[in-house]
């Protein structure tokens, strides 16, 4: 027998397999099988929610539309060839320089933009807006669960109990998202050094005697026995000698050390088929910078960070798909603070698996004052859920009646074409 | 959780059987308080009106429920113990000059060659750290942020954040005055700041003792004024910037404040003033509501930070008053030259140029709204009885709301005296905040640490770092926003070194005396695992302080 790989490469190597092994503290756990997936790999999603309205017009900018530099005298990015200008992606569009990490995703055709969308919805509150981009129900404010613990529920199948579930979803962060909420059992991995530092409360004796006062079928005993679990099993993991014990919550800064490790607990536990993260700080109604500046600055964070869960992912990435979304964009014109207001229609980007990249889809409905929404907002002319329903149709194969079950009340579909 | 619900209960459970009879006034709280018996009704009280109980007060409080809820309603007429006066160091920013606090910032910033982005993050607001590309650098500006210090900016920011993260953790912890405690945290919630934009970071003291703490148990009007006034909610919404629309260059003659920002309209403050401040989301007013009420508001700014342009000179010296007069805060200044003369149409009225006062009749107009007093008393009643109200109860609170006239106290006299407070369903149905959490762990173990940093950091690993909520509409205090897996380990965890800090002690550890103090709160299930690992002192203490019976409220 070959001797059991210690290095990283050779875990990642051997997660790909259907092996069940123990040796030492690394386990390496085997994928649930279930029979839609047994000849090909289990299809994963990481849905990346940046909240506070990204500015899209900033990131994907419409060099070519002349309405751009009229609008946005003191925060446009200059034209593709231009000194700090973009870099430029098609005849339209150019990419906000502080994005080049993830330009060789696009030249390799796995990077595929989705301008002029979002949600129909016309309010601009963040939070009704982002409660139902994560409800996927907009205008609807009584749909009691998120999307993804929806879709957590349709890809565990009939006979899923809550062994089977452990670890499918992974929540990044200390909070739990409305997009998660719902009967569906879901993990939580720490930000910051948490995740990887073995507490107090993780010594067996400590967990053993709380897992038998929590006992119950009450949903708070039920939370603290999964926290148990899944708690050991990740630190099994990703464990680090690392002592410190530095405890933060998600932060721009440090997202790409979180998304790394989220890549990395991914690749070596097949069973995350879905995952979460958010990302704060896109409100920029003052003083937002064009190619450089603050929100210039946060791109680059933000580049960085993705760019580093993806090669974390390792050979995990062939089967995973990024889904990057905010809830509205911000108005065509800069304001009187050399900022933008809360706006409609934004970019949307897909990564990955199969993902039909190196393109900006979407009819670009143009900047000019009569194509806007309300005459100051990019307009939308593709439903975010057409790009989601894209992905759970061509990556999960899910059955129309499943669909519906994810993402309920869609009277119209259109397919995008986000999937080769 | 309907087992726990019934022991928890014991012998009060029959008493607490209330029904619906429609009793109203002041004996209604003395009659459930009564009927009930046990400690049942002092440890809900404890627990929602204040942070729950320390050693020995539900024998105290459940001598006469209803009469320490009157107290609680009363606060003026609770005297602070001398040991907790002894501790607090707000002379930071009581009888202080922010503005003064604001300048000091600015000049070490500029000065500070190792952090230059932070200089101009100061002037266009921005967070420090994210502003950083570099990720070592980034690491580093957010560990300056808070804790250890070493440059000159990080000991000027600690030495204004740690006298207020004092301020309100001691308070919460010792001061008899429970109510008023919770509703601090409640206004400061609902009026939210974010203490790491830029210069914030000196003024999150100042803001909770002039804009908040005073009118705590006031008027909302005077809530809504006093934190219209502030300079930290100015900078924070981007109102201070905020201007008549105009062409120019950016001038530092006659032109805006003269920091050399172009001059503008911002609507941030105008939107976030009607959507969470006031009328709620969904209440009658339209984006073009947002963008007038926003020219109305251009003018409320702060002193200018740098005095060396002309238009400074026409600024006024800050007055440092003492808290207390919403229209009073130091450092507001109504500046004409960004207010917006033309007339407005708002809410359907036409509203005539009148400068500073046409903000003043926002305020008025937005407190004394129908749809602000649904708004309030929705929140009051998730905050005090459940996460989905009963929109009866939510009906009710508006109503005294606006019957008094905005003022908080009879409006929480209503809500403790309804039906669905003293529910059984009610009783212990909140999820504690990881807040609530963390102090009524701390009071029921009889603590207050000697300094705040562990409690903090505590808050911030748990999603909840005071004063650090980034988004206007603060915190959430609902099961779904705060229970899941790693909450609830990181919880267990607390109460864990909680106990071995304990265990290490002098006194060491009174497992028998602490369950017999908290009553109620110690569920069967909890008592039988205390048997079970009497052996291990520390860690049966561990599991009292993280149990069912302290998960919830």
């Amino acid at each position: 027998m070959t001797p059991f790989p210690t290095s990283r490469r050779g875990l990642l190597k051997l997660a790909g397999t259907a092996a069940l092994t123990t040796l030492g503290g690394i386990r390496i756990a085997r994928a649930q099988p279930s029979s839609r997936y047994a000849t090909a790999a289990q299809p994963r999603l990481i849905v990346v929610m940046l909240r506070g309205a990204m500015d899209g017009l900033s990131l994907v900018v419409p060099y070519a539309d002349s309405a751009y530099y009229q609008d946005r005298a003191a925060i446009a990015l200059p034209r593709p060839g231009e000194a700090d200008g973009v870099l430029k992606l098609d005849a339209m569009f150019g990419l906000n320089p502080a994005f080049a990490p993830l330009l060789p995703h696009w030249e390799r055709r796995q990077l595929a933009f989705i301008h002029a969308s979002g949600s129909p919805d016309p309010t601009r509150s963040h939070f009704d807006a982002q409660d139902y981009m994560e409800s996927a129900t907009p205008g609807r404010k009584t749909t009691p669960d998120g999307w993804l613990n929806r879709l957590a529920t349709v890809l565990a199948g009939p006979g899923a109990t809550p062994a089977s579930q452990r670890l499918q979803a992974v929540n990044l962060g200390p909070t739990m998202p409305r997009i998660f909420s719902g009967p569906a059992a879901i993990a939580s991995l720490a930000g910051g050094r948490a995740a990887t530092t073995e507490s107090l409360a993780d010594q067996p004796r400590i967990a053993s005697a709380f897992t038998q006062l929590y006992a119950g079928d009450d949903k708070l005993s039920m939370t603290v026995r999964e926290a148990a679990a899944t708690r050991r099993e990740i630190l099994d993991n990703l464990m680090s000698d690392d002592p410190k014990a530095d405890q933060g919550a998600l932060s721009l800064a440090g997202l790409s050390r979180d998304t790394a490790r989220l890549g990395e607990l991914m690749a070596r536990d097949a069973r995350i088929c879905l995952a979460f993260v958010p990302v704060g700080g896109w409100d920029t109604h003052a003083n937002q910078g064009g190619a450089k500046g603050q929100l210039s600055n946060r791109f680059g964070l933000l580049a960085q960070a993705l760019d580093a869960l993806a090669t974390n992912l390792g050979e995990r990435m062939a089967d995973t798909n990024i889904l990057v979304m905010s809830e509205f964009g911000r108005t065509v014109r800069q304001n009187g603070t050399n900022g933008t207001d809360h706006g409609h229609g934004n970019v949307a980007w897909l990564m990955g698996a199969k993902v039909n990249g190196g393109k900006v889809h979407g009819r670009w409905p143009g900047l000019e004052t009569a194509a806007l929404n309300e005459n100051r907002d990019l307009a939308i002319t593709t439903d975010f859920r057409d790009i989601i329903a894209d992905v759970l149709e061509q990556r999960f194969k899910l059955a129309d009646s499943q669909l519906a079950t994810v993402l309920p009340g869609m009277t119209q579909r259109r397919r995008v074409g986000l999937i080769a | 959780m309907m087992i726990r619900r019934r022991v928890v209960l014991g012998q009060g459970a029959a008493a607490l059987g209330l029904g619906t009879t429609a009793l109203l006034g002041p004996t209604r709280t003395a009659q459930a308080a009564s009927r009930a018996g046990g400690d049942v009704p002092a440890a809900h009280v404890l627990n929602r009106l204040g942070f729950g109980p320390r050693p020995g007060d539900l024998a105290t409080v459940g001598r006469d429920p209803s009469a320490w809820i009157d107290a609680q309603l009363k606060p003026s007429e609770l005297p602070l113990p001398a040991a907790l006066t002894a501790k607090l160091r707000e002379s930071q920013f009581v009888d202080a000059d922010p503005i003064a606090a604001v300048r000091e910032y600015v000049s070490i910033a500029a000065q500070n060659n190792l952090q230059p982005n932070v200089a101009r993050s100061m002037e266009v607001g921005g967070d420090a750290a994210s502003m950083q590309m570099n990720p070592a650098a980034a690491r580093q500006a957010q560990a300056g942020q808070g804790q250890q210090a070493a440059t000159p900016l990080g000991r000027l920011v600690r030495a204004h954040q740690l006298p207020a993260l004092e301020s309100r953790l001691f308070r919460a912890l010792e001061s008899p005055r429970q109510l008023e405690e919770v509703m601090v945290d409640f206004w400061f919630n609902h009026f939210n700041i974010y203490q790491n934009k830029a210069f914030t970071r000196v003024l999150v003291g100042h803001y909770e003792h002039y804009a908040i703490r005073p009118f705590a148990m006031g008027r909302f009007r005077d809530l809504l004024g006093a934190t219209a006034h502030h300079p930290a909610m100015l900078y924070y919404l981007d109102n201070w910037t905020s201007s008549v629309e105009r062409e120019g260059p950016r001038d530092g003659g006659g032109g805006g404040v003269g920091d050399g920002i172009r001059r503008g309209l911002n609507e941030n403050y105008a939107r976030e003033l009607m959507e969470l401040h006031t009328l709620g989301v969904d209440d009658g007013y339209t984006q073009a509501d947002v963008t007038q009420l926003a020219r109305m508001l251009t003018g409320w700014t702060l002193v200018p930070v740098r005095q060396r342009r002309a238009e400074a000179l026409l600024a006024p010296a800050v007055r440092v008053v003492p808290p207390g007069h919403p229209a009073d805060i130091p450092g507001f200044w109504f500046n004409p030259r960004q207010h917006d003369r033309g007339e407005k149409q708002w809410l359907g009225q036409r509203v005539a140029a009148r400068g500073q006062a046409e903000g003043d009749f926002a305020l008025d107009t937005l407190a004394a709204h129908p749809a602000t007093a649904r708004h309030i008393g929705f929140k009051l009643a998730q905050y005090f009885v459940s996460d989905r109200p009963d929109p009866a109860l939510v009906a009710r609170l508006a109503q005294v709301f606006k019957a008094e006239d905005g003022q908080i106290v009879p409006v929480l006299r209503a809500l403790f005296e309804s039906d669905a407070f003293w529910a059984p369903d009610s009783v212990g149905a909140k999820f504690k905040t990881p807040y609530h959490f963390a102090l009524s762990a701390l009071r029921a173990a009889g603590h207050s640490p000697a300094n705040v940093i562990a409690l903090s950091t505590q808050l911030a690993s748990q999603g909840m770092p005071l004063f650090g909520c980034q988004t206007p509409d603060g915190y959430k205090n609902t099961e779904a926003a705060w229970l899941n897996p790693d909450g609830m380990s990181k919880r267990i965890n607390f109460a864990t070194q909680l106990a071995q800090l304990f265990s290490r002690s002098r006194d060491g550890v009174d497992v028998d005396a602490l369950v017999a103090e908290l009553g109620p709160l110690v569920t069967p299930a909890t008592r039988r695992l205390v048997e079970q690992n009497r052996q291990d002192p520390s860690l049966a203490m561990a599991l009292v302080l993280a149990g069912p019976g302290m998960m919830r409220r």
